[in-house]
This record gives C-alpha cells, structure tokens and sequence, in this order.
C-alpha cells in the first residue's frame, strides 16, 4: 500500500531512441492506474521501469518516499502479472503461487495459509495439483494473478493481462480485477492498449503517445475533457469526428456547416470535434444544424449508426434508433454545442 | 483433389477417384520409407548379431544371411570373449572414463549457456562466435599441443599422479580433453535452448525474489530437460565409443584402456580372433542402447506448454 511517483522520468535506450519522454505521474494510495496508449507508446517500458526490470535513465521513481531508481526488483516490494502470465511451467499451480514466498524463506504454514486463502479468493482450490498446462487460458490467469496476490506486495503491476483471453472472458475478468482490486485495496498499475479496458477498470487514466504523457485524469476526464487531439481521438468508439473549420470569435465554420461555439476564440483555422452522440436527429436551437449524406446504415437495436458525408468531411452519427434513414438520404441532424470541443491546428491542444 | 472427391461422395465413382488413390498412396510410400530406411541402418547391427552367435568355422564360410539353412547357434563366442579377454576391467574403465567425461562439460557447458544466453558482459557475442568457431577445429590437431601441455607444463604423468597422491585416477587428462572437446557443442546446444525460454519467466523470477542461481536450478534446469537428455546421449555416446582419444591420452594398458580399446586389440592380440569381435562388439553396443532407451522418453516436445501464452 504505497503511492507511486514518477518525477521527470526519462528512458533512452541510445541517443536518438528516447521511449519514454519526462514522465511526470502521481499514483495515489490504493488507487487503480491505467496507463493507456497506442503500442509502442512507451507505457509497458514505463511499468517496466517501476517494477525493476528496466533501468532508469534520467528521473526518479518513488514508491512511498522511497526512491527505488537503485533498488533490485525483488526489493521493491512489488507484484506483477505478465502478458503471458509467465507461469513456471514444471511447477504445480501451489508451487507457482508459493515461489514468491519461497524466495523469502517464508514459514511453511504462513506459506501455506497465504497460498490457500489466494486460492480461494481467486477460485483455484480444485486446481492446485494442476500443471499450468492443465489449465484454460482464464484459469492461468487467475494462477497468475495468485501469485501476485500471496505476497501482498505495495504496488500491483499489470501489463495487459487481458489481452490473451477471448472477449466474453476479457469482460468477466474485468469485473473480477475490480472487485480484487476493492478487496485488496492496494494500489494498481495497470497497462493496456485498449481503451474500453481503461475507461471501465481505471480510477484514473493516464494517456500516452510516442513516449510522451498526453493527460492524466478520471474516465470521465478525459472522456468529456480531452486536452488534446490524440487523446480526443484515442477514447471512445466510434472515434470522435474531427472536421477541419476555420473559426471567427464564437462561429466555426466547417465545410457543410456552421456550429455555435460554446465561448469565443481567436480567429483562424482548427479543428472541430464532437463525438458521435452529439449529433441527434433534433434540430439545434442554435442553429448549429447539418445535412449529412448518409452511406452506410449501422442497426445495433440499442443505437444507430450513420455513417456518411457533411460536406466534403466523413462524419459519424449516433442517433436515436427509431429515426428512419436509409442509405443514400439526406439526415438533418442538430450538433449538441455543449459538448463539442474545438482544437489548435498547430499545436492540436483542445481550446475547449 | 481431396475437395473435388469429398465433393461427390455418392457415387461410386468418386470412391475410386485419383485423389482418393493419391492420399492412400502417400500415406504407404510414407510407411515404405520409413521402414526402408530403419531396415537399411538395422542391417549391418542384425548381420553382426547373428555373426556373433554363430560358429565362427560357419562365418568363415559363409554370410550371416544363409544362417537359417543350416540352423547352428552357439554361445560360444560369448563365453570366449568372457574368458579370454579382459573385458570386465574395460567395461570398467569405459564406465570411469564416460560417465566423468559426460558429466563435467554438460554442467560446465550448462553453467556457460546460461551465461550466455541471459547475462550481460562485454564482448559476448564475440566470446561466444570464438567458441561456436571451436567446433570446426578437427580434434587430432590438438593432440600433440595438449599431451605436450599435460606432459612438459602440468607434469601429469600417471606416476606423477601417483606421487602427489590421486593414484587410480589416470583418466583425470582424459576427462579434461573429453570436457575440452565436448565444451563447445554443449554451450552452443544449450545457449540456443536456453534463449529460446520466454525472457517472462526469468523477468518474473526475478521479481519474485529469485537470484541468478535459484533461477538457474529451479526454473532453467528443470525446463531444458529436452535439451540435456539429448546432449548426455551424444556426449556419452561420443565418449563411449571413442578410440582415438583414449588411446592417445590414457594409452593401450588393460588397467586403464577402455572398452573401445580393448576391442581394438581383440584382433591382434589374439591373432586371428574375429569371432570375438562380433560378440565384444555387442557387448560394447548395450551400455549406449541403454542410455539411449532410458533417456529418450525425455524428448517430448511440448515441456513448456501452458507456462505463456492462453
């Protein structure tokens, strides 16, 4: 149970292959962190750097108040789950949970009981003779995650460990890591590529690209608030629309129509966004409507998709799924102003 | 084809179609093949073993494959090559020399593999292009280099072993050459198994709390069993039947000659004694079946399923 610290944390593995740029990231008590980004963004060598098994070139790590830039991996007083579970293959799954505390020379019968009550919690009792090869793959993950459990660690690290199950078992196992993560209450850190895992799992999210941190903050943070274009497009599905406007104090105009921004900016050219949902099949009271050509139909019984042309930009709406269109009409569609977001062609950083 | 037969399976016809005759033919050239080839390597074994029970006035006159027309076996070549050779001392000695001569390069070659494949040091890869270059160095051009090093540097007489006190150990030099010419093949197989183990498992270990060694004897060791098993069946075979080595190391003395050896002079010794060797050469044959047939249950593939991936 720590808070962990990166404080300007920089790794580069030769002078021009910098893979993680000034990092700079509070991870409080007990709270579950999800570093999220596109692959080879730099977030596994972030996670990486904490657990011990990459050094660090410039910068320091905390976990508590202490600095663990020079401490061995084993000392740090971290657990982690592997991608690939990393399970030892010729040890029964008691021996794999039990490894951990073997390494610390701990007393059999405390051995014995930490290992029996992970076992419980994760559901493992009927498996503990098993080989990992024995094992279904959600199963292994769960031995996996035993073995981080028995040692009771400061900091629980997780580097995609979803990623290798199939979909309805990703979902499950979801639910479950969140429910562990409340019984526990330690602090989670937790690394994956995939939005949806941390838009419903994190207490915070923390975006990164091309080894740079983009923002730290709740789901609904950087959901309602991107900071800037990569993050507005990296969260949500279907992604956000982006259409290039030229703006005049509170109006930006965009090739097949005008939307009312919310407060005045600089004249210029930017980028609009707004996200499927915010178009509806109202008219705007503003006046901030569109005329969109619609090509493709998506029915998913809960919502609709069109897909289609505003002008000379491909937009995507999400409408209400009771609207009648069909491929080939013309949707008039109102634009909720309220959450449209408005972003710097140069610098692409959100106005709003 | 398959698909156009499975396509109409209701006629007749189809069943007799070319695809269907094709897969089955396949399949028995496949079995001819292979049974050709292991009748192919069998048969000299068999001609031998057959020889070796036979009357040697019979092999003189005639081949090991017209041995069922008169059918006249005996054991007598067995209880010769008991009696008038010295082969309990040379089964012995093999054992001394082979068993030593496999153990030390395989645990020091596991040892540097391990080094190799997973530790970082300067010049590594360039160290280990050097030891991959020893393989093709012809081993009978050490000889005199060595044996001079052991004579005229170490001293390593057998009388000056005697002296200093490790009597009854004349195939220590012997060991050591045998380790030296093993050394290189056994870190290369090994280097190779060993970086071919998910780098998770030792990140893991690692983060468990395990050091170099643990992570070596308990995670390393019992995986590369695969790799080990074969490496001991060639190691111990290539010891076990080598002549040359020995002869030059350890010398032609019954006390300390082994197997390989004293199979060699059967034929001189005893003058015209060809109908020993078939018998002495079957003897010398069982130990390596042995260990062959012992070890080769270890050649699963498959050790390291379920340790990555789902």
């Amino acid at each position: 149970m720590a808070a962990v610290t990166y404080d300007h944390v920089v790794k580069r593995y030769t002078a021009d292959v910098t893979v993680v740029k000034d990092l700079n990231v509070d991870i409080k008590d007990k709270e579950f962190m999800v570093l999220v980004g596109p692959s080879g963004c730099g977030k596994s060598t972030a996670l990486r750097m904490l657990a011990g098994l990459e050094s660090i070139t410039e910068g320091q790590i905390r976990i508590g108040d202490r600095v663990v830039n020079n401490v061995a991996a084993k000392d740090r007083d971290i657990a982690m789950v592997f991608q690939s579970y990393a399970l030892y293959p010729h040890m029964s799954v008691y021996d794999n949970m039990a490894f951990p505390l073997q390494m610390q020379h701990m007393k059999k019968d405390e051995m014995d009981r930490r290992v029996k009550n992970a076992s419980k919690i994760l559901g493992l009792d009927p498996f503990l003779k098993r080989k990992p090869r024995a094992l279904s793959g959600g199963q292994r993950q769960r031995v996996a995650l035993g073995r981080a459990i028995v040692r009771s660690p400061k900091v629980f690290l997780l580097d995609e460990p979803l990623s290798n199950l199939d979909a309805k078992l990703r979902g499950q196992t979801r639910i479950e890591l969140q429910k562990l993560h409340r019984e526990l209450e330690t602090t989670f850190i937790y690394v994956t590529h995939d939005q949806v895992e941390a838009m419903t799992m994190g207490d915070r999210i923390a975006i990164m690209n091309a080894g740079i941190l983009q923002q730290v903050g709740t789901p609904g943070d950087v959901y309602d608030h991107p900071a800037n274009l990569f993050v507005a497009g990296f969260i949500g599905t279907p992604t956000m629309n982006f259409v290039p406007v030229t703006t005049s104090d509170s109006t930006a105009k965009a090739s097949g129509f005008e939307a009312k921004l919310p407060k005045s900016v600089p004249a210029g050219k930017g980028t609009l966004g707004f996200r499927p949902e915010a178009l509806t099949d109202r008219q705007s009271a503003d006046g901030s409507n569109l005329q969109m050509k619609v090509d493709v139909v998506e029915r998913l019984g809960s919502d609709q998709y069109l897909y289609g042309q505003v002008g000379s930009d491909q937009v995507t709406a999400r409408v209400d799924p009771r609207m009648k269109v069909a491929p080939g009409d013309t949707a008039q569609l109102g634009l909720d102003t309220r959450s449209i977001h408005l972003f710097d062609a140069e610098s692409e950083v959100a106005f709003f | 084809m398959t698909v156009a037969a499975a396509a109409q399976p209701t006629t007749v016809a189809a069943r007799f179609s070319p695809g269907w005759i094709t897969q089955l033919l396949q399949r028995y050239m496949l079995h001819v093949v292979v049974i050709g080839l292991t009748v192919a390597w069998m048969l000299p074994t068999i001609g031998l073993l057959v020889s070796s029970f036979r009357p040697f006035a019979l092999t003189k006159t005639s081949g090991w494959w017209t041995a069922l027309s008169p059918l006249e076996f005996t054991l007598q070549n067995y209880t010769d090559v008991l009696d008038q050779s010295n082969l309990g001392q040379a089964f012995f000695n093999s054992f001394m020399v082979s068993v030593p001569a496999t153990v030390i390069p395989v645990t020091i070659g596991a040892f540097a593999a391990y080094a190799f494949a997973w530790m970082k040091f300067p010049a590594r890869n360039w160290i280990f292009l050097a030891l991959v270059g020893l393989l093709a160095v012809p081993l009978q051009l050490t000889f005199v280099p060595v044996l001079s090093f052991y004579v005229n540097t170490l001293h390593w007489t057998t009388s000056n072993l005697e002296n200093i006190g490790i009597p009854g150990l004349p195939w220590v030099p012997l060991w050591l050459a045998h380790a030296g010419y093993g050394l290189p093949f056994s870190i290369y197989l090994l280097a190779n198994f060993f970086r071919a183990l998910p780098s998770d498992l030792f990140e893991s270990a690692e983060i468990d709390g395990a050091g170099t060694l643990t992570v070596f004897f308990r995670i390393i060791l019992p995986l590369s069993v695969p790799a080990l098993a074969s490496l001991v069946i060639f190691q111990f075979l290539w010891v076990w039947n080598d002549l040359l080595v020995a002869l030059i190391y350890v010398g032609g003395a019954p006390e300390v000659a082994p197997l390989t050896v004293n199979l060699a002079d059967l034929t001189t010794s005893l003058g015209q004694g060809s109908n020993l060797l078939t018998s002495a050469a079957f003897f010398s044959m069982v130990v390596p079946l042995i260990v062959f047939l012992s070890l080769q249950r270890y050649f699963v593939r498959g050790i390291l399923a379920g340790s990555v991936k789902g």
